[in-house]
């Protein structure tokens, strides 16, 4: 099959295209066992800087050994049941379940409105749920609060950085507010700051750094005390595309160390690249779970994509590959590009290109792929992944 | 990536499980948030220029502008008006403890700070204490200021020492009414205006600057109750010697009554500001 410039005008914006996909099995795969992890956690505090508390890096992984191997054998560490939330009139959460393994990410997706934050909010401890409950490694998020906060890390919509301070003094400080002895907040910060690739820009004030380096520096607050679960509200919102493939880099890797990562995200493309696992999430409910595969299959089959030779016959092609009677054909207006959702692909490709022939119609590109993230959003709700009106926020 | 640049060692917060350790924790939160709002005035020295310049104008206008106009018994109006200029300074300065806390709320800083193992006090003690401190150094500056102008605290240092810090304290009071409404309207450009309002009439409507016995009767029944006057006439009596037995024990009660108001009031609104 071919991939002219066309067909990746067929996409709706911010899908996935095959490059993208290999991405994902190239994710760094290191997998810990959760004998060591759980040792990791029961190290209890010491103010002392331990090496042995160094999470052991296995010298090789299988690139696809992450997510098959931990989901597998791990156990839950976000267990949510029954969550609710109403701001006044706006119902924000109606019923959450959810849960997450230990060392899994989910990608909890949806548009604006959706009640992404708020749950975030109320598993952080940062807003407490009308009903329902939600424990986090063990704790509980409204009993356990200063119990959890020692083991969660957030970074939020917003880069939640001091302006006035520099980088390295941010870090410091979060460290120290940690309760860190100050050396260690110290060593701690420039290991960080390293590890961000902030070294350079450390000692300047942060009101001079760029949107990237911001939501890096905020990331890297969220890590000083090595966090158990990571809560990532929307990491690369407003990001340009070259920070936020920065940013993913930067999760991946510490996904691939084992932390437990629940990101919310607006782009099906994030979600896709990054998580595990994805839960759709719409006006306030969980419509739908499973892998990223699992969710397109649910939409049923593969989409074929054609673009024909002569864009004036558009019509008597859609009219022969309708008379094929496997499915309801759509066009683009502006691209040309006819779409067809087919259960038996590979069958249907070939019944195409002999109807196609048979009316003379050349064609300039035929394709047949998985569905992206977009589609299956908009056959779960029935729109797109438009704004909606609820309010998160009080 | 190499293996060592990823490795990372696994932090962990301090045990606070003991009174002991538990104490010693907060105060270092506190510490930490004081340090990091004193910050701000070394990284914005403008901003520490332009609050103080504005009372030292006040003080050369007020002086040479109505001094010469106003009479006031038994004191140089230098005197007289010092008090009152180091009042209005610190009421003045409290408005920024209220604009602070809402920038850290509209900017997720508080987010932040409530999302970690922190002394839940430490945001507000930080940001009133780092207020408290900047009041006190514009209190000193402007005392310095007036003495070059011919202010001269006649009762002794121990007096002055002690007026001095009855101003600065009464900043913190106000302090304190600010985090509420900074709190409360969660925005700092609200938060300035909400305070400048009734700031206003409270120091004029006073004695800070001028005797209040040609007012109007019922202005004067308001300045009679008024925190400012009782302040301004503490402060009057320590600093050039008078009886203080009617404004000291006024103001004390002042600044008593809005901190055991107002500190739970603003922390109500900081555990609720969600």
């Amino acid at each position: 099959m071919s991939r002219s410039p066309g067909f990746s005008r067929c996409m709706p914006a911010g899908a996935g295209t095959s490059c993208r996909k290999s991405l994902v099995r190239l994710k760094p795969g290191i997998p810990i066992s959760d004998v060591q992890h759980d040792k990791l956690i029961k190290e209890s505090v010491k103010h002392s800087e331990g090496s042995r508390m160094t999470a052991p890096q296995p010298q090789t992984g299988s690139r696809t050994g992450r997510r098959r191997g931990r989901r597998a054998e791990s156990e839950a560490i976000i267990s949510v049941q029954g969550i609710r939330k109403t701001f006044g009139d706006v119902t924000a959460l109606k019923n959450i379940d959810l849960t997450v393994s230990k060392g899994t990410v989910l990608g909890l997706l949806g548009p604006n409105g959706a009640g992404k934050t708020t749950l975030v909010r109320i598993l952080t401890t940062l807003l407490n749920p009308d009903g329902g409950q939600a424990t986090i490694a063990g704790h509980d998020v409204v009993r356990d609060r200063t119990a959890l906060r020692r083991i969660v890390g957030l970074a939020g919509q917003y880069a939640a950085v001091d302006e006035n301070l520099t980088g390295r003094e941010n870090l410091r400080m979060v460290g120290r507010l940690y309760h860190l002895e100050r050396k260690q907040a110290r060593r701690r910060a420039d290991e960080l700051l390293d590890r961000f690739g902030l070294l350079k820009a450390a000692d300047r004030l942060v009101k001079t750094y760029s949107g990237g380096m911001r939501r890096r520096l905020d990331l890297a607050a969220s890590l000083v005390v090595s966090p158990e679960v990571l809560f990532l509200d929307e990491p690369t919102t407003g990001l340009d595309p070259r920070s936020r493939t920065d940013l993913w880099d930067v999760i991946n890797e510490l996904v691939a160390e084992g932390t437990t990562l629940l990101l919310t995200t607006q782009y099906l493309e994030e979600a896709d690249y990054l998580a595990d696992k994805i839960a759709v999430i719409d006006h306030g409910k969980i419509i739908a779970q499973g892998t990223a595969d699992e969710l397109k299959r649910q939409i049923g089959g593969d989409v074929l994509e054609l673009h024909v030779g002569d864009r004036a016959r558009t019509d008597a092609a859609i009219e022969a590959i309708a008379d094929l009677n496997v499915g309801e054909p759509h066009a683009d207006a502006t691209s040309g590009c006819i779409t067809l959702t087919v259960t038996n692909g590979a069958q249907v490709l070939t019944q195409t290109i002999r109807a196609l022939d048979a009316i003379d119609m050349p064609i300039a590109d035929i394709a047949l792929r998985r569905p992206s993230l977009d589609e299956v959003f908009l056959a779960l709700t029935g729109h797109e992944t438009a704004e909606q009106p609820a309010e998160e926020e009080e | 990536m190499t293996e060592t640049e990823l490795s990372r060692p696994s932090v962990k917060p301090a045990d606070t499980s003991s009174i002991r350790q538990s104490l010693r924790w907060t105060i270092s939160d506190i510490f930490v948030m004081t340090q990091r709002n004193l910050m701000r005035y070394i990284r914005l020295p403008q901003l520490l220029a332009f609050s103080t310049i504005q009372p030292v104008m006040f003080l050369l206008l007020f002086t040479y502008v109505f001094g010469g106009a106003i009479n006031v018994s038994n004191m140089s109006y230098i005197d007289y008006l010092l008090p009152g200029i180091l009042i209005q300074t610190v009421l003045f300065g409290s408005i920024q403890t209220g604009v602070g806390l809402a920038e850290d709320l509209s900017h997720g800083m508080v987010d932040r700070f409530r999302s970690l193992p922190m002394a839940r006090s430490a945001v507000l003690a930080g940001r009133t204490l780092s207020d408290t401190v900047r009041n006190a150094f514009v209190v000193l500056l402007l005392a310095g200021v007036g003495y070059l102008i011919g202010f001269r605290p006649d009762n002794g240092l121990l007096p002055a020492i002690a007026a001095l810090l009855l101003v600065v304290l009464l900043g913190l009071a106000f302090s304190w009414i600010s985090a509420t409404i900074g709190l409360t309207v969660r925005d700092a450009e609200t938060a300035q205006v909400a305070s400048q309002i009734w700031i206003f009439p409270l120091i004029f409507a006073s004695s800070a600057f001028v005797p209040t016995e040609t007012m109007p009767a019922a202005l004067r029944t308001f300045t009679m109750i008024n925190p400012v006057t009782f302040a301004a006439d503490a402060v009057r009596a320590l600093l050039q010697g008078g009886d203080v037995g009617a404004s000291l024990p006024g103001t004390l009660a002042w600044i008593g009554g809005l901190l055991l108001v107002f500190v739970p009031f603003a922390v109500r609104r900081y555990r609720h500001s969600l």
